[in-house]
This record gives C-alpha cells, structure tokens and sequence, in this order.
C-alpha cells in the first residue's frame, strides 16, 4: 500500500513549521508518522505537503516543573515509558506509555501525535484525562492552554485548530499515589477493545478506552471516587455518558460490561479500598 | 512528481538517491538498494517482518517514509553477517535452537531480538516475550523463537560449542530470502 503524492518539506523549529504551514495550501504536519503514515497508506488520508516537524529537537524533553512534569511534544513513547521522573511522579503515564502498540512503535510515536490524533482507541489520551493534563498549543495567534478534558472534541478531532501545533503537555505531579491501567486485547499489539486508566489521590480521574467517538472522561466515576463511594457504585457509574458502538470484536453491552469490570480491577490494583 | 535526496549508510555503506517523498523505507531498501532480505508482511505495521534496525532502534521499515530516515544509520538481515562469515550471535541462535519454520517472519524477528540484546544481553523470557510483542510467528508457536533469543544472550560471541555438527556460516549469497 502506497500513499498517494504528496511534496515534503522540514520544519527546523515550531516557528518555521507555522510559517511552512502558512505558505501551503493542503497541509500536514508529520511527527513520527505511526498514526498518519499507515492512514496515507490506506488513503483513508492525503495531503498535498508533509511538513516533517520529527526532528525538532526543542519539542523533545521531559522536565520538572515543580508541581508538574512537562513533557514536549514530540517525545517518544519509549523515553516516556522509560523516563525515571515519569516512574516516580506519573507512574500511570510512564505505564501506559509502555503499553502502546509495540516497541517498533513506541521507538517512532510520539505522545504529541499521539493525543492530536484523538483515536478514542489509543492508549495515552486516557492516561490525560484520568491525570488531569494540560495541552499547551501554539499558533501563529500566540500560545493557549487547554484542559485534557476539552481537548477531545470529536472523532479523530481536537481542539487542535489548522494551523496549530501542540507543543506540551503538562502532568499535575501525582508523587505516592496509587494508580492503575487495566487494557483488555486480543494480542499484545492490539487496540484496546476496551481500556480504564484509574488515578487516585486529589483530584482522582477514571478515563475509558474505545468507548464512544472521543478518548472519554468518565465524570460520574470520577466524582464518585472523589467522594469515596464504593467500587460498586464507581463502577456502575462508570458506563454513564458512554456511547460505545458494535463492532467485530465486541457488542455495545459488551464493551459496557468490560469497563465495569475492568474499572472494579483497575480500583483495586491501584489499591482504592471502600 | 517531486523527488528528496535521501542520504542513509545502509549496513555501513553511505548510499544516496532521489527518491518520491511516498515511497517507505521498505520499498527503498528492497526495491532500489535490492536488499531483500527485508521482508514485506502484513503492510499495516502490525507483523514486524519489515523490521530494520534505525539509529540502533528496530522500527517497522513499512510504516516510515524513507525520507524520515535521511542521515540515519540502517542495519537489515543482510548487515548481520556478510556472505561467507560467521553468523551473528542471533542468527546462529535461531539456526541452533530452529527458531524458524517457513522462514517468512525470520528477518524481522532477527533484526528485533538484535535490538533487544542490544539493550538488555541477558533477557529473561518475559523480557524476550515483551520485546516481541511486534513480531508475529503463525508456525513456530514462538517457544522455539524464545529459546533462540536465550542461546543467543548465552553465546554472545555466536561460537557453536565443540560438540554441535551445525553449520557456522552465512550462506554464499547476497540476503536471507526474497
């Protein structure tokens, strides 16, 4: 499977990158291509331009900000997943992180493209909105910040705008809190069919995978973990405001029944007891 | 049709050409530097037969454009062992311990195992069952793959003890298959 044409161009900065954007018509930016690369191969996209921003170097850091770690945009997944920082402060991310696809993958996907491509199946937009992250997006108009639970706004869609980069990603340090992933696939490799990323501590988050069109924050559940409510009743509430669809691996009520499940395991694996 | 130079040292030779900004590395190291040997499975980067080794990382050659390797270092199957020389310590592993039936995922999983010995000398099983979480086997049931992995982590030099009759050397042909 061969894209179709497209002209290619490199961005040596986040500057240069808006002002390439700017001087083409039909543009997109490439990062380390795992989401867009195999989509341009199906030619479920195309695009007239490529500007490829994977080499600049200025996104790529994992730092300590005091009551946050910012991780820039285009860092890989494996220096997320192995970063010391990350596993004592955000363990949950580090964890998932190691958990996207495969570690040919992980060595070339970034967590920038990553949460910009707003796969409702992908693995770390979850882990942005049980942590409570903070997307920093950076356009010709000037930087904004936007809340990870704002930051999904449709299929494959996020508030990212034409002509935007996301450029950071802020982390709430979560240091000696219990958390928990709990993916359920087929095969190592695969797509969660369904997945429940869990943070507990203040201002705990219970987030879900492939269930409706958007990476998908699941308040009820959060609040009640907030309030301290039993599994039980976290667990029932954790399907409220999912619209998860059917299809070839797993029915609606299926898919329900899993991030029920799945939320009870993820509870207690991150050691919630109540 | 706009072509790039692309400039990549292939198995320590530097090698450039023009090349359409679409074509995968794949395509490029089988099509215009014929190196074979890299094979094309499942094209949709779930398989890991297509993996290279980029900058000392395996990657699925089938899921990156040739144009995003530009200036990198590539190591393919053909890079292991040149025709005529000993087997790497990988290879001899997978001859050893028949980590291999109809051959079609062998490349990959070389290349991937190269990788992770690179990291990690010693793996343990899980260890080695993680780093191929990539690769897929439909014949071996990857138990034979996993024992390869260890022969390897256990003779890093690749040298068959004394008492084996096997064969010790690459084969006197260009590749590990087509």
């Amino acid at each position: 499977m061969i894209p179709v044409s497209f002209d290619y161009v490199e961005a040596t900065s986040v500057e240069h990158a808006l002002a390439l954007f700017a001087e083409h018509d039909d543009a997109k930016f490439l990062a380390g291509g795992h989401s867009l690369v195999p989509m341009m191969k199906l030619r479920l996209v195309s695009s007239a331009v490529l500007i490829d921003i994977a080499r600049i170097a200025e996104l790529s850091y994992i730092e300590d900000r005091g009551d946050h770690v910012a991780v820039g945009a285009l860092t890989r997944h494996r220096e997320v997943e192995g970063s010391a920082l990350l596993a004592e402060h955000l363990g949950l991310l580090a964890h998932v992180a190691g958990h996207v696809g495969d570690p040919q993958v992980r060595n070339r996907g970034t967590l920038g493209g990553s949460l910009v491509h707003g796969d409702p199946a992908a693995d770390l937009p979850a882990a942005a909105l049980a942590l409570g992250a903070s997307m920093v997006i950076t356009g010709a108009a000037g930087t904004r910040v936007v809340p990870a639970a704002e930051f999904f706004v449709n299929f494959l869609e996020t508030a990212v705008g034409d002509g935007e980069l996301l450029t950071e990603v802020r982390f709430p340090k979560r240091t000696g809190d219990g958390w928990a992933y709990q993916k359920f696939n087929r095969r190592a490799m695969d797509y969660a069919i369904v997945a429940v990323a869990v943070q507990l501590g203040q201002n705990p988050g219970i987030a879900l995978v492939n269930m409706g069109s958007t990476p998908h924050l699941a308040t009820a559940a959060s609040a009640a973990l907030a309030a301290g409510s039993p599994t039980s009743v976290i667990a029932d509430a954790v399907v409220e405001g999912t619209e998860a669809w059917n299809d070839a691996n797993a029915t609606r009520e299926y898919r329900e029944h899993l991030a029920r499940v799945l939320t009870v395991r993820a509870l207690a694996q991150a050691g919630y007891t109540s | 049709m706009s072509t790039v130079p692309v400039s990549v040292t292939v198995n320590g030779e530097p090698r450039t050409h023009e090349v359409e900004p679409r074509v995968l590395l794949v395509h490029y190291l089988r099509d215009v530097l014929r190196l074979t040997g890299t094979h094309v499975g499942c094209d949709t980067s779930n398989c890991g037969a297509c993996t290279v080794i980029l900058d000392g990382a395996a990657v699925k050659s089938c899921t990156v454009l040739a144009v995003q390797a530009r200036g990198c270092e590539i190591t393919t199957i053909e890079g292991l062992a040149a025709p005529g020389e000993p087997f790497s310590a990988v290879q001899q592993g997978f001859h050893q311990e028949h980590g291999l039936q109809c051959g079609y995922c062998t490349p990959g999983m070389i290349m991937a195992c190269t990788a992770l010995l690179s990291e990690n000398p010693d793996p343990t099983e899980h260890e080695i069952r993680h780093a191929l979480e990539g690769n897929l086997c439909r014949c071996t049931g990857y138990q034979m793959i996993v024992n390869s992995v260890r022969w390897a982590a256990e003779h890093p030099d690749g040298v068959v003890p004394e008492s084996s009759d096997a064969v010790s050397s690459a084969p006197s042909m260009q590749g590990a298959g087509s």
